[in-house]
């Protein structure tokens, strides 16, 4: 049974992906480190405080989390996963999107030909329905359905 | 999102009057500023900038990229502005195989800090987080609208200078400075500056800045405190000592938690001038005592392969220090190791500043002092020196929660880092 979530969305678009989600603040530049250091494609998460995401592959998946966290490189690293073709295939977050997450996605969506959508605001109810692996569809509008 | 209502000026900007690269900035701070409710834009009024990419990574093509994209559609930061630290500095210990992989790593420094150049980097020497020490001269004033990034000099110029700034992200500051208007949403609002979180402060004795700041980053993660009874321990004065131990403090709530904004009752601008009507309605409370920090401190993994090795390398100055700092530094390590019958240290130590103050620094007898006691005096960044895979092996101690953080570095009180460099062990 499918259940539909509706965010924001902060760069719009459509995607069905794999869920990949972090339950605690997603750190985008401890996540990102390793894999734009040794030029990762998958983008294995480098993150050893993370439990929920070290050692997976983040590139292509839904990522779903809170919020980021850290360094305010983190915008930055985001822009440059995206333009080394090492990003999300989106980025869904429960809480309100913070500043250093929407510089990235828009820095992205700006200045890069890819595409990552980025829906915020889908609420507590989002992380605690979505698991890592479930078939994540992202609409437009915001809308996100999880299988 | 809301829709911003630009000047003529910005939209003409917008609409690539001025250029397609031009456009394309403008388009991104206004995307990013309609994403938090922005209603308009206002001028960046500070007189200088300050760029939190410091570091040539051979990694982040992508940046340098951008950086030609800009300098050759002439999108040039309309002010001069500092830099953070340098990620290599030769004097700071490294063997052979560390410095190859620094060689490695930071293989494009030379080539982005020309780019630096050209995009209006304010001197040769403006690489220091501590931009707004005196010396290094990028002082924001109070109600100065900023385009900063760097999180502890946010904080620090937020806070104590009362100057205006939003925690934004690296790339964006630069966007900020190029074009010379900011998004107006946050800390740039009356309404964003206020506090959240009352914090009381019941400690015995004076609260180790970099612990209370780690205890209120992680509590309030990125809402405004109010701190209540830390004046009795520092002071009323926002004197050499308050903004050092501010500084540190800071650092450590915007690197444990996400904090761009503090005000310490009584002492920091806002709060000595409007007192408890900075609080907003329904403020949560935390309190603070001697156990509540001990908790923390205790918190805090060590992460080394063996947590029992003896240091290696000891780093104190994350945010860089004062010259009051350095002063202090130099002549308590002085007291401790003649108290234990030494003249230098028992291992390698660095000491990091801007180079506007160690030229300041050196000027005076405690500079000889500090060497002759075997320390280096750097103006590296250290989480930077950390990155190099061959360093952040190594057990290294520091006084810094933003360096413990970020890097594999174990976190001790000064007193502490003050036994281990006089005394040796671990």
């Amino acid at each position: 049974m499918s259940t539909t979530f509706k965010g924001r969305p902060v760069v719009p678009g459509s995607v069905t992906a794999s869920a990949l989600v972090s339950h605690s603040g997603f750190n985008t530049l401890a996540s990102f480190q390793k894999a734009l250091m040794f030029k990762d494609k998958d983008a294995k998460c480098s993150d050893q405080n993370n439990p929920d995401l070290y050692g997976k592959p983040m590139h292509g998946t839904a990522l779903c989390l809170p919020r980021t966290i850290g360094s305010t490189t983190g915008g930055m690293v985001l822009y440059c996963a995206a333009a080394l073709g090492q990003q999300p295939a989106c980025m869904l977050f429960s809480e309100p999107i913070d500043s250093l997450a929407a510089a990235g996605a828009i820095l992205a969506d700006v200045w890069t030909d890819v595409s990552m959508p980025v829906v915020d605001g889908l609420g507590d109810g989002f992380l605690a329905a979505v698991a890592t692996g479930s078939k994540v569809e992202v609409k437009e509008d915001g809308t996100v359905v999880v299988d | 999102m809301a829709n911003m209502v630009l000047t003529p000026e910005q939209q003409a900007i917008l609409d690539g009057e001025k250029g397609e690269t031009l456009a394309k900035v403008m388009k991104t701070l206004v995307r990013y500023g309609e994403t938090f409710g922005a209603e308009k834009m206002v001028p960046v009024t500070s007189e200088y900038g300050h760029l939190v990419t410091s570091f040539g990574l051979s990694v982040m093509k992508p940046v340098y990229a951008l950086m030609d994209q800009l300098i050759e559609g002439g999108a040039l930061s309309g002010q001069k502005f500092s830099v953070d630290p340098r990620p290599i500095d030769k004097h700071v210990p490294a063997g052979f195989l560390q410095n190859t992989v620094f060689g490695i790593m930071y293989s494009k420094q030379a080539d982005y800090e020309k780019q630096l150049e050209t995009l209006g980097l304010l001197n040769h020497d403006a690489f220091t987080c501590t931009c707004y020490m005196p010396e290094v001269g990028n002082e924001p004033k109070k109600g100065d609208v900023l385009s900063w990034a760097e999180s502890s000099a946010v904080v620090y110029a937020n806070s104590v200078l009362g100057a205006r700034c939003n925690r934004n992200s690296g790339i964006l500051e630069l966007f900020g400075s190029i074009v010379g208007f900011v998004p107006y949403f946050g800390f740039l609002t009356d309404e964003g500056r206020k506090a959240t979180w009352i914090v009381e402060i019941k400690t015995t004795k004076k609260p180790e800045a970099q612990i209370l700041g780690s205890a209120v980053g992680m509590k309030v993660v990125e809402d405004v405190p109010y701190l209540k009874g830390l004046s009795k321990f520092i002071g009323t004065t926002l004197d050499a000592d308050a903004k050092a131990y501010l500084k540190d403090f800071g650092a450590a709530t915007a690197s444990n938690g996400a904090v761009g904004l503090y005000h310490i009752e009584g002492l920091t601008p806002e709060a000595a001038e409007q007192g408890e009507n900075l609080i907003a309605k329904n403020a949560k409370t935390y309190v603070i005592d001697d156990a509540e920090l001990e908790r923390v401190k205790a918190s805090y993994p060590c992460i080394w392969k063996d947590p029992n090795a003896k240091p290696k390398l000891c780093f104190v100055g994350c945010p860089h220090l004062s010259i009051k700092q350095l002063h202090d530094w130099t002549n308590a390590l002085a007291v401790a190791l003649e108290q234990n019958g030494r003249a230098k240290v028992t291992i390698p130590t660095v000491f990091t500043s801007a180079l506007a103050v160690q030229e300041e620094f050196r000027k005076t007898p405690d500079y000889q002092k500090l060497t002759n006691m075997g320390v280096v005096l750097s103006y590296i960044c250290p989480l930077m020196y950390m990155n190099n895979p061959l360093c952040g092996k190594q057990p290294v101690v520091t006084n810094s929660n933003k360096l413990r953080t970020y890097t594999s570095a174990r976190y001790h009180t000064d007193a502490e880092i003050l036994d281990i460099l006089s005394k040796g062990g671990n």
